[in-house]
């Protein structure tokens, strides 16, 4: 496979449940509503919610010049709380220069070396997590709407077979335990049958979705 | 309880853990140099009669508030609320929350007084398995008193092994 | 590096109103009992001393242990009594320091 379309389907995998025609959508769950109350708790309030630091990390990244072109993130982008608003709920996004979907980060880490001539952020770094997250709060509470169409079906389709492809030393599927037994498996899985709020905050720190994923796949 | 615990020095008893007092700890609960304890209901006690000194520990008045069953130990929510006027004669001066099964016993001590307006607290532990909280609060007139809740732990914090 | 904080409080309160305050700060607060990829326990980096100041009073003052989850949030309640400034300070292990100050109006 080339890396590229690998590339795609990694991008879209973590939110193929947008796509999953097996589960209609009035029945689908965030993990947001199978958590315990206080932890929705955290979740809701800003005050409370460690996220909140990365996005003010996020913040002042999106003022600060980078690469030999120096420019921020605000000189092309402006005032995020108006350019970013819905963005982050319609990735991944299909990339027509590149021929395939990008997730947020690979989006952002493109802004970087195509418009700002800086190196991109390695993934799982402080600053393209508070980028990513920063963005992604200017999508607050939307439903996430990833495009389906002639573009993004090959990628969508390769990542449902992922997600229903058994695997490891388990024998599990990803859709074992997030579609099918969803409501008898311990409250530490989370349901895939909707996306879960824009703002995730996993343990003390936000995280990238792919995380998730790396975690389930180490069973 | 067992036997009466040792009086204190006078004065103002202070809970911080400076790197000796911690590795005094460490050293009564650790089994192995090189790997993190594990404290023991036993090591709780010893912290609660350093926090008591020679007075009775009350049960009542201390609610906690702690999900019965956690997904993440790293990430706790706890609620500490003290029944208690809060008043210049009358008021919450302390509360104490300790462990049972953490690597040490202490988890957070606070120090309240007549501005408070509510002896209540909220702060986020870890916890590295299904053991009893207690919190003991000291109140102005001398007297301690305390409240314990049960959680269960899915995924320990302290002593996980890191990818 | 000045670790990013989050102060809570009511801008506005009236004399004698119980006002609840929260904070967070950002700090890895590494327990020093987990044990790195070679093999080691990686050192205790914790914050140690939390307190608040009401003009210049200290109201609140929590010690704090290894069981103090990572970015620790404190949440806890005063009295408003009159107009002015809360400073809020933290320290611990490695010379860490961090303060902030919020401003609240009492009528």
């Amino acid at each position: 496979m080339r890396p590229a379309v690998r590339f795609g389907i990694a991008a879209v995998l973590t939110s193929v449940a947008a796509m999953a025609a097996d589960i209609p959508a009035p029945d689908r769950r965030s993990g947001y509503a199978m958590m315990s109350p206080e932890l929705r708790a955290m979740q809701d309030d800003d005050a409370a919610n460690p996220g909140m630091l990365s996005v003010l990390d996020g913040a002042a990244l999106w003022q600060q010049a980078e690469g030999t072109a120096h420019k921020s993130c605000a000189d092309c982008h402006g005032d995020a709380g108006k350019s970013m608003k819905g963005v982050a709920a319609r990735y991944p996004a299909f990339d027509t220069t590149l021929d395939r979907p990008l997730d947020l980060e690979q989006r952002i880490d493109r802004c970087r070396t195509e418009h700002q001539q800086a190196k991109p952020l390695p993934f799982d770094s402080k600053e393209l997590l508070a980028l990513t997250v920063y963005v992604a709060h200017h999508s607050k509470g939307e439903p996430i709407a990833v495009a389906e169409d002639a573009r993004t079906g090959p990628f969508i389709e390769a990542g449902r077979h992922i997600f229903e492809q058994r695997q490891g030393q388990l024998n599990l599927s990803c859709g074992q335990c997030h579609d099918e037994n969803w409501a008898s498996v311990s409250p530490a899985r989370r349901s895939r049958r909707r996306i879960r709020p824009v703002i995730r905050s996993i343990g003390s720190n936000g995280s990238r979705s792919a995380r998730c994923g790396g975690g389930c796949a180490i069973v | 309880m067992s036997a009466d615990p040792a009086p204190l020095p006078a004065g103002r008893r202070s809970f911080l853990i400076s790197s000796g007092q911690w590795a005094a700890g460490a050293a009564i609960v650790s089994l192995l140099p090189a790997s993190p304890g594990r404290a023991s209901p036993h090591a709780m006690q010893e912290l609660i009669r350093s926090i008591i000194g020679e007075a009775t520990l009350q049960p009542g008045k201390v609610r906690l508030d702690v999900p019965p069953l956690v997904e993440n130990g790293n990430t706790v929510p706890l609620t500490v609320s003290v029944d208690s006027a809060i008043t210049e004669a009358d008021h919450v001066k302390a509360i104490h929350i300790v462990n049972e099964k953490n690597p040490q016993p202490h988890v957070i001590s606070v120090t309240l007084g007549p501005r408070a307006g509510k002896a209540q607290l909220s702060i986020r532990i870890k916890l590295a398995d299904s053991q009893q909280l207690t919190a003991i609060a000291e109140m102005s007139n001398g007297s301690f008193w305390s409240g314990s809740a049960d959680v269960v732990v899915t995924l320990a914090a302290c002593v996980e092994d890191l990818k | 590096m000045t670790a990013r904080v989050l102060i809570h409080l009511p801008a506005k309160a009236l004399r004698g109103e119980v006002i609840q305050i929260k904070t967070l700060i950002a700090h890895a607060m590494e327990s020093g009992f987990r044990v790195g990829t070679n093999g080691n326990l990686i050192p205790r980096d914790i914050i140690t001393v939390f307190t608040c100041r009401y003009n210049g009073e200290e109201i609140f003052r929590a010690e704090l242990s290894p069981a103090i989850a990572s970015n620790p949030f404190l949440s806890f309640f005063t009295t408003a009594r009159e107009s002015g400034t809360l400073e809020f300070h933290w320290s611990g292990d490695n010379g860490f320091v961090a303060t902030e100050t919020a401003a609240i109006t009492v009528e």
